[in-house]
């Protein structure tokens, strides 16, 4: 049996949403677009799984479009927000996923817009002199991520936002990591905008959101179509859309009982590989943290080794940042909380979500102490 | 425990070619735990592990129901493999990168990663052979069988304590044999194209890749001399020039001029007939022996000066340095600073140097 301690990259589907989609591949075929009776069904159920988003992030259904991915809708909400003529100026963090610091590069490189990059102190938290300083002149845009994908750090949103507003900017935040593990409220946040991605909460891969807070408009991203209001025009991916519904009903629902479940293991894990393997410490905040991520560095081994090693004995976990070919690069968001290279390539993320147990978590942190000797062989 | 639990891991290094793919195949039908790892050694933009390579292998490890991974060593490889390449060819000598992405990479790195993994050991597509001699249970490394694609010359370094955890599944075999058993498991990598060129340098352009490797590092143009010392022209930099050349050097003579001697330290191609290029003596430094020690001196033994060279007879005489003095049985042509001597004894590989040229 596969022991699955990778949630952060993706989940598994709940049985509850596999049961929402299937009627939508099966019998519920239409095109929400059109008058008929097909298409009005299709467009009720679109419609249902909008609100069921819009529940889950606090914001009004008229203002959820829906995406293909959480990629998808950062680049969307980036280009959006920094449209129209004139320099823009940005403001961001040194731990964004590549899905807002690549558009954000791509930008700064065509001449158009100026990127500032806060940096984050040693736990993983925006340094607030530095984030001060960015904010000190008018600003179009900053960008956060809430809770970072890689080491699970939550970032004060609240009062970034309210420094940011204070310059006019435009306040995105990359919520994709923390659905259904922290609440998220967009207004409570601050936020004029914000996405997230079903595939992280137990639903369906290809189905992304953004959400904006009242009044705020959004330049349409894909033309050709009067769907989502013409902001994202495409035939919908309604079974999708569905899944993601359902999905962000249920982390709604079940948010504080899930949110206690993960930190009950995630602690129990951690607490397992402190008395059983030597020479460990754990990157990012603890008091500012996902329920459910633990990202420990084992000093001195090969992190990719350790991976492979542990995927053999048949438990997924992640290390670092896979490249095009499927080899891995040392994490850029380890490297920016000050590790080295080297000390980065010795860290391991694991996260739990639904279906672990107790008893897997044992069996990880009996497997550890051996597969780490081995991996730390190899490095010296 | 379960029944795949106590079968042997092997790990193969899988280069998202046919023989390597081969190699795995083999390996699966012999019972083995087979772990794919594909080395992902230079950008993608080189042929060291491409996108294209590395999707390749992967789509055969699908196929023969393996695990497979893609392992990081870009840093690594251009420390130990691709720079000093660049200083050998400033150097004025003409290096095989090969031997020591052998040594390195196949057979330290990923037999490291092995045992990590709890593996036994490592597997590759070479071809060449691993024996286990009777009585001792000592390994000999062996030609491979198909003298058209023997790879025993870029495996000379290897010794025996690594010899013992590594397997050639391809030794017995003929190129023939390996592609059409790579169509008979229908893999997708059955008619792929041999690689010929330096990986690293897929357009076989090695000056440029030089220049660009080791910027400003190249002391440029120079004379071209006789072996008198006479200025016969110009040249474009050392290292666009290797032992035994004869086009491309923009000279007009009587008779035809080669590539003698590069001479690094004053910035010289030294250039001469072609009766200059015979050597009847040579020397081989850093010398490594698959037996772990050499064999008695004077020992008549056949030696490979290039990898297309079909052998020479000659005789070693081991010095107190780690060299070997190589004296031929009859005058061998081309000795090439910064390629490798390999050492046979009938099939067996006894071992090898680097060669640093004639010994007068």
């Amino acid at each position: 049996m596969r022991i699955y301690l990778d949630h952060n990259a993706t989940t598994p589907l709940r049985e509850e949403v596999v049961e929402a989609m299937l009627p939508m591949l099966r019998e519920q075929f239409g095109n929400p677009s059109s008058t008929h009776a097909e298409g009005a069904a299709a467009r009720r159920c679109l419609d249902a799984a909008r609100e069921q988003v819009a529940a889950l992030v606090a914001a009004e259904p008229g203002d959820v479009v829906f995406t293909g991915s959480a990629t998808e809708a950062n680049n969307s909400a980036i280009h959006a927000a920094l449209a129209g003529p004139g320099p823009k100026r940005v403001v961001t963090s040194a731990i964004e996923h590549p899905s807002v610091s690549e558009p954000l590069a791509h930008l700064e490189a065509r001449g158009s817009v100026e990127v500032h990059v806060v940096p984050v102190d040693e736990t993983g938290r925006l340094e607030a002199a530095a984030l001060a300083a960015a904010l000190a002149e008018p600003t179009d845009l900053l960008v956060v991520i809430l809770a970072n994908n890689e080491i699970g750090v939550v970032q004060d949103v609240p009062a970034l936002a309210e420094a940011a507003h204070g310059v006019g900017a435009h306040v995105h935040v990359d919520a994709t990591q923390a659905l259904g593990k922290i609440p998220v409220a967009l207004q409570a946040l601050g936020a004029d905008s914000l996405c997230g991605s079903a595939h992280k909460f137990n639903g369906p891969k290809g189905a992304g959101f953004l959400a904006l807070a009242p009044g705020r408009s959004l330049e349409p991203f894909v033309l050709g179509g009067p769907q989502e209001r013409r902001r994202r025009g495409g035939t919908e991916n309604v079974a999708g859309r569905v899944g993601l519904g359902r999905a962000a009903e249920l982390a709604r629902s079940e948010l504080g009982e899930r949110a206690a479940r993960a930190r009950s293991l995630r602690d129990r894990l951690w607490e397992g590989i402190q008395a059983k393997v030597p020479e460990v410490r754990r990157n990012g905040s603890a008091e500012h943290m996902l329920p459910n991520t633990l990202n420990v560095e084992f000093i001195g081994a090969a992190g990719d080794i350790l991976l492979e090693a542990l995927d053999l004995e048949g438990v997924a976990v992640s290390a670092g940042a896979a490249c095009a070919s499927g080899s891995i690069e040392p994490s850029h968001v380890l490297t920016a909380l000050g590790r080295t290279p080297e000390q980065a390539r010795g860290a391991l993320r694991l996260s739990v979500g639904h279906g672990n147990t107790e008893a897997e978590i044992d069996r990880v942190v009996d497997l550890l102490p051996d597969l780490v000797a081995r991996a730390r062989a190899v490095a010296s | 425990m379960t029944a795949s639990a106590v079968r042997p891991r092997v790990v193969v290094g899988m280069s998202g070619g046919v023989d390597s793919s081969v190699a795995a195949a083999l390996l699966v039908e012999q019972g083995f735990d087979v772990v794919g790892v594909t080395l992902h050694l230079a950008g993608s933009e080189s042929r060291c592990c491409s996108l294209d390579d590395a999707d390749d292998a992967r789509r055969v490890a699908d196929r023969l129901g393996i695990r497979f991974y893609v392992a990081n060593y870009k840093d690594r490889f251009r420390e130990e493999v691709i720079l000093p390449f660049a200083d050998e060819y400033l150097a004025g000598r003409t290096p095989i990168p090969c031997v020591a992405c052998n040594q390195h990479f196949k057979f330290q790195h990923l037999v490291a990663r092995a045992r990590a993994l709890g593996a036994e050991g490592v597997a590759t597509g070479h071809y060449a052979r691993i024996e286990t001699e009777a009585g001792t249970g000592a390994p000999r490394l062996l030609r491979g069988v198909d003298p058209r694609k023997d790879q025993s010359y870029f495996l000379f370094d290897l010794r025996p304590e690594q010899l013992a955890r590594i397997r050639f599944p391809l030794g017995g075999l003929t190129k023939d044999e390996v592609r059409a058993k790579a169509r008979e498991l229908g893999l997708a990598t059955a008619d792929k194209p041999e690689s010929q060129e330096i990986c690293f340098v897929p357009d076989g352009d090695y000056a440029r890749v030089v220049e660009e490797l080791r910027p400003g590092a190249a002391p440029g143009e120079g004379e071209i001399v006789d072996e008198a010392g006479q200025v016969l022209g110009q040249h474009r930099g050392i290292h666009h020039y290797t032992v035994g050349q004869r086009r491309g050097l923009g000279l007009s003579a009587e008779e035809p001029l080669y590539v003698l001697r590069l001479e690094a330290r004053h910035n010289r191609v030294v250039v001469g007939p072609e009766r200059g290029l015979d050597a009847q003596r040579g020397r081989a430094e850093r010398v490594s022996w698959t037996r772990g020690h050499a064999p008695p001196a004077g020992r008549p033994v056949q030696v490979k000066i290039r990898y297309q060279h079909e052998g020479a007879a000659a005789r070693l005489h081991p010095t107190q340095d780690g060299a070997v003095e190589i004296a031929f049985q009859e005058p061998v042509r081309a000795l090439a600073p910064g390629q490798a001597a390999v050492f046979y004894d009938g099939d067996e590989v006894l071992g090898g140097g680097w060669l640093a040229g004639r010994v007068p």
